[in-house]
């Protein structure tokens, strides 16, 4: 269900974001991240995964071909060496509590895994878990968004199957899109996640020690002065993107309101038909009877497609609204890491003796900077293309629940024509 | 006068080639609608419209020569006058009705008000479809009144008075408002009468929902329409995805706007179903008369038995039955002989009289039941056709509009997918 992603992200340095181009343009080349998880030095040795060096000089080189192509489904799983589904929700019901549990199925040939296969049962909070362990770990990257956490008791049946089915629907999203991302696929809780048997959330802690140094940005009190052009360019066309989400989010609704008092006006029309035609003899009993059940076909198909937008569409939408809340957080982080390179840098500057290096801590905090911005980058370019993917489907799925709403109703009305016509023409003859 | 040849219908195209119906020989149409102001009977200023009535005689333009038609000007007053003439001539027929004359059952975005252009043009098909109805009606057509009504210019209304329908339509109506018990209703006339009824009740009712149904489905379109500007607001921001989402929301305008074309040709069907809901009072109406004859038949009949009873009192002394002219006679003492013999022979009259009036009565009613049953089968045919070719068409509208929905999301899905 989630998109394809490409395996080798583009990462620009110091460029601006406008001056790298779009992968499936046909001009820059791409780079591979390295394999290890977390974030260290730039990238700069440039390989393709199969080994050869990447030719950065020519426009039609292998690896932007290689890149465009990996956009398209068909061909992504050749390179994918790592599969999550998430299906077969259960009812718990303890005498503590009533919870639902998911299959979390694996198959890899990752050597980072002990077995090729895995199928665990997690339930929310295991999901939960594991996002906050992501974004702990993984600072410098989006992690996809979860589907609401809270549901208000009473306005929504927490084990209804429509509930059930939306949410599988959008964790199974979810672990698909930890699972194409070339860093947090890697990552040692997401391993975790999928392979224990028993998730002990005790277990996250050990692994931590690992990864304790990376993972602690200094996020006091530094203050950006000025956010560089091009992730301010990424901030404005996020609060654009919401604005516009959120504007698409309630003409959605006003539609499967209009649509449902609709489906109400319908629901009485049709057997008033039939109330008529009890008090017509045959000639006009049966057209009648036949447009009283067209009525009703169309009520049917309505209904289905009313429910369709609001299970399949609405959540989507949702979702992806959290996902760019997600982003903002990110580039806030990254603002918050060079605002305190930049006070470290000020505090230093203002030191007497200028011959002396620049202390390291000073440097890690330059490091750290262009990390980030690195990441990000990656990471940016690979939501746009996922994105675009997401919205196509979504957009098309939509489309094809309205042309499946009208040829259903259309095979409707047209049944009913020969059966009228042909009777028409049959008393004609016979007088 | 001419004889009828009454051929029973088979087809939707008997309604143009009857026999010796004036449609056969003459093209009849209402082809415009114009605003005047004048001055009304209390001279106040008013603004009315006219309807243009055109005529042409079939073998004229057949013969190659193409005349223009004769035209003149009509009010909506003046059918109605031209109806309730024909109402009270032909009690036995089931007349054509006439649009109405106010909108009813709209649905809220359609305009109530009788200027509406759209509505008049509405309320001129329909006008032009009575003229077309009694124009092929095997009674109706023959009328003078009618013919005049179509050719004569001047002076028509008098003519109409001059007939003085007049007054029998004024005594007709406080009769048929009178309630009156008939003791042997006939059951073929109460059972259409019934079905009138709940004719009239269940188009209504389906009027009603019909228009909330246009309404809510105005809502769903019109809604869509938000989709193609957020999407335009979107594709601004956009680089590959801009084009598509663009292009996508033009289709969503279209959609949104296509709403208002289904809509109004959902009028035009409502149109057919109110002809019949106004057809039933008609119907109800020639059940009602066939009521009123059948009673002042048995009025008649029960005046003559009692006449005659009083006959036979007199004439053998005997109080047969209790009655106050008896007491009295017996309080106030015996009539003479010459009195009794001068009511006797009042009496004598007044039955070959009240005879005479059951006869006429008997044949009155016996003629009115035989034509107008005649014109009930008549309708019944034409209701079901009509009726039939209206769901029919009904069906076709919902067919284009599926057919419609179909293009326009196509349309979207494959700008979608080039986003």
């Amino acid at each position: 269900m989630s998109a394809g992603t490409p395996k080798s992200l583009p990462s620009s340095g110091q460029k601006s974001i406008q001056e790298v181009c779009h992968p499936l343009s046909a001009e820059e080349p791409v780079l591979p991240p390295s394999p290890d998880g977390g974030s260290t030095t730039t990238t700069k040795d440039l390989s393709l995964p199969n080994g050869n060096a990447v030719d950065t000089s020519s426009p039609a080189s292998s690896s932007s071909l290689l890149n465009r192509l990996q956009l398209d489904d068909d061909l992504d799983g050749e390179t994918r060496d790592l599969f999550v589904t998430v299906d077969d929700p259960k009812k718990h019901v303890s005498t503590m509590e009533t919870y639902i549990t998911y299959r979390v199925s694996t198959k890899t040939t990752r050597t980072e895994f002990d077995l090729p296969e895995y199928s665990v049962r997690r339930r929310y909070q295991d999901f939960d878990w594991l996002r906050n362990k992501l974004e702990d770990s993984q600072p410098t990257h989006l992690i996809p968004p979860l589907p609401e956490k809270f549901v208000m008791k009473g306005v929504v049946d927490r084990f209804s199957e429509e509930f059930v089915e939306t949410r599988r629907k959008a964790l199974d999203k979810f672990l698909k899109r930890v699972a194409d991302h070339p860093v947090l696929s890697f990552n040692e809780h997401f391993n975790v996640f999928l392979s224990a048997k028993d998730l002990n959330k005790r277990q996250g802690l050990a692994l931590l020690s690992k990864m304790g140094e990376s993972v602690k940005y200094v996020t006091g009190g530094y203050k950006l002065r000025l956010r560089p052009v091009e992730f301010a360019a990424m901030g404005d066309y996020l609060d654009v993107f919401t604005q516009k989400l959120g504007t698409i989010d309630r003409i959605a609704q006003r539609i499967i309101k209009e649509q449902s008092e609709y489906l109400v006006e319908l629901r009485e029309y049709g057997p008033v038909y039939s109330s008529w035609a009890s008090s017509e003899e045959e000639a006009l009993q049966e057209p009648l009877d036949g447009v009283a059940g067209c009525v009703a076909n169309c009520c049917s198909a309505l209904e289905e497609q009313t429910e369709d937008m609001s299970e399949d569409f609405l959540p989507v939408l949702r979702e992806y609204i959290l996902y760019i809340e997600s982003m903002k957080n990110v580039l806030k982080k990254r603002d918050q890491v060079q605002a305190e390179y930049e006070a470290k840098l000020e505090a230093v500057a203002f030191r007497e003796d200028k011959k002396t290096p620049v202390p390291t801590d000073v440097e890690k905090c330059q490091d750290r900077v262009e990390c980030f911005n690195a990441d990000l980058k990656a990471d940016w370019d690979r939501w746009q293309n996922n994105k675009r993917q997401d919205f196509r489907q979504l957009l098309t799925g939509m489309a094809d629940k309205n042309i499946q709403y009208y040829e259903k109703c259309l095979a409707a009305w047209e049944s009913l024509i020969p059966l009228l016509q042909d009777k028409q023409e049959a008393k004609v003859e016979t007088n | 006068e001419e004889t009828l040849l009454w051929l029973r219908g088979c087809g939707p195209r008997d309604m143009v080639e009857k026999g010796t119906t004036l449609l056969k020989r003459m093209e009849i149409s209402v082809a415009e609608a114009e605003k005047r102001t004048g001055k009304n009977a209390v001279s106040m200023q008013e603004t009315y419209t006219v309807y243009l009535i055109e005529t042409r005689a079939v073998d004229a333009a057949s013969e190659g020569a193409n005349p223009a038609p004769d035209s003149l000007w009509r009010r909506y007053s003046e059918f109605e006058l031209l109806r309730n003439y024909l109402l009270v001539t032909y009690p036995f027929v089931v007349v054509p009705p006439l649009p109405e004359k106010r909108a009813e059952f709209v649905w809220h975005k359609l305009s109530a008000d009788n200027m509406d252009p759209d509505f008049v043009e509405r309320r001129r098909v329909g006008l032009e479809n009575f003229l077309l109805r009694v124009a092929s009606h095997p009674v109706l057509s023959n009328d003078n009144i009618f013919y005049s009504f179509l050719t004569q210019e001047q002076s028509w209304k008098e003519v109409v008075f001059e007939t003085g329908f007049q007054a029998k339509a004024d005594s007709r109506l406080k009769a048929l408002n009178a309630t009156f018990r008939v003791k042997n209703p006939d059951k073929r006339f109460a059972e259409m009468k019934h079905y009138g009824d709940e004719l009239q009740s269940v188009i209504s009712q389906l009027l009603r929902v019909r228009a909330r149904v246009a309404d809510r489905l105005y809502g769903v379109y019109k809604v869509h329409g938000n989709y193609g500007r957020v999407f335009s607001e979107w594709s601004a921001i956009e680089k590959e995805m801009g084009d598509g989402l663009q292009s996508a929301g033009h289709h969503m305008d279209a959609y949104a706007a296509s709403v208002d074309d289904i809509l109004e040709e959902e009028e035009h069907y409502a149109d057919q179903l109110k002809e019949y809901l106004f057809y039933t009072e008609a119907l109800r109406a020639v059940c009602r008369k066939h009521e009123l004859c059948q009673f002042e038949l048995e009025m008649a009949a029960q005046d003559l038995t009692s006449k005659k009873q009083q006959r036979e009192e007199l004439a053998t002394g005997t109080v047969r039955t209790f009655s106050l002219k008896g007491m009295t006679s017996k309080l106030f003492g015996q009539e003479t002989p010459e009195q009794r013999e001068a009511k006797l022979k009042t009496l004598e009259t007044q039955i070959e009289d009240g005879e005479e009036m059951v006869k006429e009565k008997n044949a009155e009613c016996e003629e009115f039941v035989k034509n107008a049953w005649v014109d009930i089968e008549r309708f019944k045919e034409q209701k079901d056709r009509d009726l039939k070719e209206a769901l029919i068409s009904y069906a076709i509208m919902q067919i284009s509009m599926c057919k419609k929905g179909i293009q326009v999301w196509s349309n979207a899905k494959e700008c979608f997918s080039k986003m």
